[in-house]
């Protein structure tokens, strides 16, 4: 357990020196912060898409649909580096040559890159004090609502970093991941809107957007919880299966 | 100590190593040595558990790298070539956390770390454990390398190509220190140049092609691939057609090439087990022919090494071919 957080601890520390890492978060933040708090000449004719604009109710619930979609596009880039970053630059020669096991360092990338994603999901919750001092928000959107995106944030960050254990090429795991992410996501709402039964039922519920929209009402969803945990166990299977196969090829 | 069997590696359809033994005595520096693609890298990286064997063994204390592989990783400190390192860590960051990999305790961690750093000359004469990987030079690179293998003070350290890139004075100290750490340690490394081997290893695997050339003492080899004795003479007196056709009349001769240099005929005699050298003299005062030059010319480990590496190069450009 102990070289799984060191290597967890490195990769969390190489975020705060990676400048992508900062751009990733400060695009997320603003796109949220431009969602919670238009400036004023932005709202015109769809203002329920915005939260806080006077005479409207205000309600956190869009926020968390809206997160969890920019993580499609989030969560493969800072997820893109951590392995193939290693087959690039061969340190994993010596991490692999090193006594840690694949699962090890697997695991502790996951940790390493879940943690940023806290610290940035963190960082949100300054909009939640803003509620609390311009409306009066429900409690249970709010711990449901972040409880749905540290779930879906790990089930993503999984996928990424499944992806990143495909190639050397960074962009590459990026956009395999995007692809993957986009199936569990995007492609399944029209999906289920124009297949016939019962592939339509099957469409709903792969699509992680329908998950976290309960959790967004407040809802605790067992079968949210089973379908983010199956995810990211499922995922982070696979990567390790990939860092083995490589001793087999 | 280490037990390398019948080794072959295939990628995809090429194939890197061809059915390789050999064996490493515990506490001898052993070098390995080849040309550019010769197979050294690929057998280093199997012996190290990087990589598997397509057919084959190799066993470190008994252990198998496949089967018991953390077991081997525990025991092998292995630099790779070019000395791969995570550029945004810092130097002593990078070894507490390969301390942390190598099963060091927390306590025990700054200690090591100071040990390393001061051997490998990372502490002084100027400190640089505080610099950032990304902006050490090639040699401090290389002694960051060394610093993480020897961290955790394993018995065996495979070094791959570890003076590459150095200069000169870097590449003695570079090959002092590895002639300090043997002893306690065995210690594997590659390289492409005969005159490092020569100089540093107990012994010497030579490998071409993918397949074993040589192995043995420097010693050993220097008298194996002297081969037959080559004797040089020059001579004067009669006619160069006449002094040749007389000395290939003695006994134990096979071949004698004659060239002229200012009137003296040089001859190059190839000479079976027996040194005719003493014949060659008895038949010039005999003659009274003058002689200025009688030599053993023995073949040096270079030409050895240049005509297996020519050898390689021909293969590949027939196969490219």
């Amino acid at each position: 357990m102990g070289k799984t957080f060191s290597i967890a601890r490195r990769e969390l520390a190489g975020y705060f020196y990676s400048p992508l890492a900062y751009v990733i978060g400060a695009l997320f933040l603003c796109v949220c912060a431009f969602k919670f708090a238009p400036p004023p000449g932005f709202i015109s004719g769809s203002r329920e898409w915005f939260i806080l604009v006077p005479h409207q109710q205000a309600s956190l619930r869009t926020l968390f649909e809206m997160m969890g979609a920019a993580m499609v596009v989030a969560a493969p880039l800072l997820t893109m580096r951590l392995l193939s970053e290693e087959f690039h630059v061969g340190t994993i020669e010596t991490l692999m040559t090193a006594p840690v096991t694949d699962a090890q360092v697997v695991l502790g990338k996951f940790l390493g890159v879940l943690g940023f994603y806290l610290a940035l999901l963190g960082s949100t919750l300054m909009f939640l004090v803003l509620m609390f001092i311009f409306a009066r928000p429900d409690i249970g959107v709010v711990v449901m609502g972040y409880l749905g995106m540290i779930l879906l944030g790990a089930a993503f960050l999984a996928v990424g970093l499944f992806a990143s254990s495909l190639t050397r090429h960074q962009l590459l795991a990026a956009a395999a991941a995007i692809v993957i992410l986009a199936f569990f996501s995007l492609l399944m709402s029209p999906a289920a809107a124009h297949l016939g039964e019962p592939w339509n039922q099957a469409a709903a519920r792969l699509n992680a957007m329908n998950y976290l929209k309960s959790f967004a009402r407040g809802l605790f969803d067992s079968r949210a919880v089973v379908f983010f945990l199956a995810l990211t166990g499922g995922f982070l299977f696979l990567s390790i299966k990939m860092v083995e196969s490589r001793r087999w090829r | 100590m280490i037990d390398v069997k019948h080794l072959t590696k295939w990628y995809s359809q090429v194939l890197a190593v061809d059915n390789i033994s050999f064996r490493v005595e515990k506490g001898r520096i052993v070098g390995f040595l080849g040309p550019n693609g010769a197979g050294k890298s690929t057998t280093l990286k199997i012996i190290t558990c990087f990589l598997p064997a397509s057919s084959g063994t190799v066993t470190l204390n008994g252990l198998d790298v496949l089967s018991e592989s953390l077991a081997v990783r525990r025991q092998i400190g292995y630099m790779p070539e070019n000395v791969p390192l995570y550029e945004e860590m810092r130097v002593r960051e990078y070894l507490t956390f390969r301390a942390a990999l190598r099963d060091i305790p927390a306590k025990r961690r700054p200690a090591a770390i100071d040990r390393v750093c001061e051997r490998c000359w990372l502490s002084s004469p100027e400190d640089m454990t505080r610099r950032r990987l990304g902006e050490l030079s090639r040699g401090y690179k290389q002694r960051v390398g060394l610093a993480e293998v020897l961290l955790h003070n394993p018995p065996v350290l495979v070094l791959d190509e570890p003076t590459i890139g150095l200069d000169p004075a870097q590449i003695r100290a570079m090959r002092e220190l590895i002639r300090e750490l043997s002893g306690d340690h065995t210690v594997i490394f590659s390289s492409h140049i005969l005159a490092e081997v020569e100089q540093t290893c107990d012994d010497i695997i030579i490998i071409a092609g993918g397949r074993l050339a040589a192995a043995g003492t420097p010693a050993e080899l220097r008298q194996r691939v002297a081969g037959p004795s080559r004797i040089v003479a020059e001579l004067k007196g009669a006619a160069p057609e006449d002094i040749a056709k007389g000395v290939e009349g003695l006994a134990g001769i096979s071949a004698v090439e004659s060239s002229q240099h200012n009137h003296w005929t040089r001859l190059d005699i190839q000479a079976g087990d027996d040194d005719p050298r003493k014949d060659i003299f008895q038949l010039a005062k005999t003659q009274n022919w003058d002689l200025r030059e009688l030599r053993r010319a023995t073949g040096s480990l270079e030409d050895f090494f240049v005509q297996i590496t020519y050898e390689q190069s021909m293969r590949t450009d027939r196969a490219a071919g």
